[in-house]
């Protein structure tokens, strides 16, 4: 039988559950309510910074003092999200940018710099 | 010779460091052993996948940069949160800013790219080809002279002492 | 388990079981292709959350194992996908 934590490790470890659970549920309610979908883009950052921190510093703190070791296995999944959520990210803008200029979206702003300009003569869209 | 047998010292350490969190609290002589053999063996092997060499300077201003970046992902974290539930008058409206970019150096671009996708709040969308500009999309738009000078002096100074 | 952290960890996972809801509504009816993979990367990052709330519950740090896994999938059908919609190929 494993004895029960002192309270001083359960209230930060519940607490921080609890708030990466909020966040979590903010991340989702943006992305089905925006209208926009730059906008939409936004929230879920929401669920791939702060929640996963606050469920890692959660876990971190439990399973150290349930061991009695510095037990940092969980830092892994925050490098690990740091390192992949901005290539998701900026591949998913640059393919929204890239559609909506072929598809001839006037709310896109213009490409910055003129060799990747889109045909503006009705030419065929470059797929 | 060292630096031979250590093209990059950093990554080096970095991926000793990986492989002893992937193992936890098991960490015998033998996990030591076997993440030392990684640390030496992946940039000797990668080293020419790699299209520039980093040069890093200052750890100072990079851990500074590093507390601030922290910062700011909880402070804009509250922001979106509170920008997403709102509703009517106070729904944000999101909008484009153009950057202009002093920093030239790819790497010191890499990270602020990084830097920029993890801050809920602002997305990296689109470099110029000859990098002198950046099309960031901003989730709160009020005033975009302000945003351009705080990504500017927040983020590209601090990289450009880093990195050039 | 106390009470305490054992409410807080149903408080937690039923947050993220609602978030992951709305965000299979927007998969579901998503206007755009960027829609839905953007809706696939939020639903495998709530996955990964809830096996590491797992992991507190059943205190077994097996969990993190699966964890990273669906992290590391996740993140590379959300990468290929994306990379699909922008050039028409996976690897050019």
């Amino acid at each position: 039988m494993i004895p029960p934590l002192p309270l001083w490790i359960e209230i930060p470890v519940a607490l921080l559950l609890a708030l990466s659970g909020l966040f979590t549920l903010g991340a989702a309610i943006g992305v089905v309510r925006f209208r926009a979908f730059f906008q939409r883009m936004h929230p879920p950052a929401l669920a791939f910074s702060f929640s996963a921190w606050c469920v890692t510093l959660a876990s971190i703190l439990y399973f150290s003092a349930q061991d009695g070791v510095l037990s940092l296995h969980a830092w892994l999944i925050i490098i690990f999200l740091s390192l992949t959520v901005p290539v998701t990210t900026l591949l998913l803008s640059r393919t929204e940018l890239f559609r909506r200029r072929n598809a001839g979206d006037p709310d896109m702003p213009p490409p910055l710099s003129a060799c990747v300009q889109p045909p503006d003569n009705g030419g065929p869209p470059q797929h | 010779m060292m630096r031979r047998l250590f093209p990059a010292p950093l990554l080096s350490l970095a991926l000793l460091a990986l492989w002893l969190l992937l193992n936890n609290t098991a960490l015998g002589p033998g996990q030591w052993l076997l993440g030392a053999f990684l640390g030496v063996l992946v940039p000797l092997l990668t080293h020419r996948l790699r299209p520039t060499p980093v040069r890093f300077r200052r750890p100072g201003v990079a851990l500074r940069l590093f507390l601030q970046v922290g910062y700011d992902v909880i402070v804009w974290n509250w922001r979106v949160l509170r920008g997403t539930l709102a509703a009517g008058e106070r729904m944000p409206r999101g909008g484009f800013v153009v950057v202009p970019l002093d920093m030239r150096d790819p790497n010191g671009l890499a990270v602020l790219a990084a830097i920029m996708c993890v801050i809920p709040g602002t997305i990296w969308s689109e470099l110029a080809m000859d990098r002198s500009a950046l099309l960031v999309h901003m989730f709160d738009l009020d005033n975009a002279e302000a945003e351009i000078a705080l990504i500017k002096g927040r983020y590209e100074r601090p990289l450009m002492e880093i990195f050039e | 388990m106390s009470p305490l952290l054992f409410s807080a960890i149903v408080f937690a996972i039923g947050c993220y079981i609602t978030a992951m809801a709305l965000a299979l509504l927007r998969l579901v009816r998503g206007p755009s292709a960027q829609d839905r993979v953007l809706a696939m990367d939020l639903i495998c990052t709530i996955a990964m959350l809830i096996l590491m709330v797992l992991a507190i519950r059943y205190r077994s740090a097996m969990y993190f194992e699966a964890a990273l896994l669906i992290s590391i999938f996740g993140f590379v059908s959300s990468a290929a996908m994306a990379k699909f919609l922008l050039r028409g190929e996976v690897i050019e």
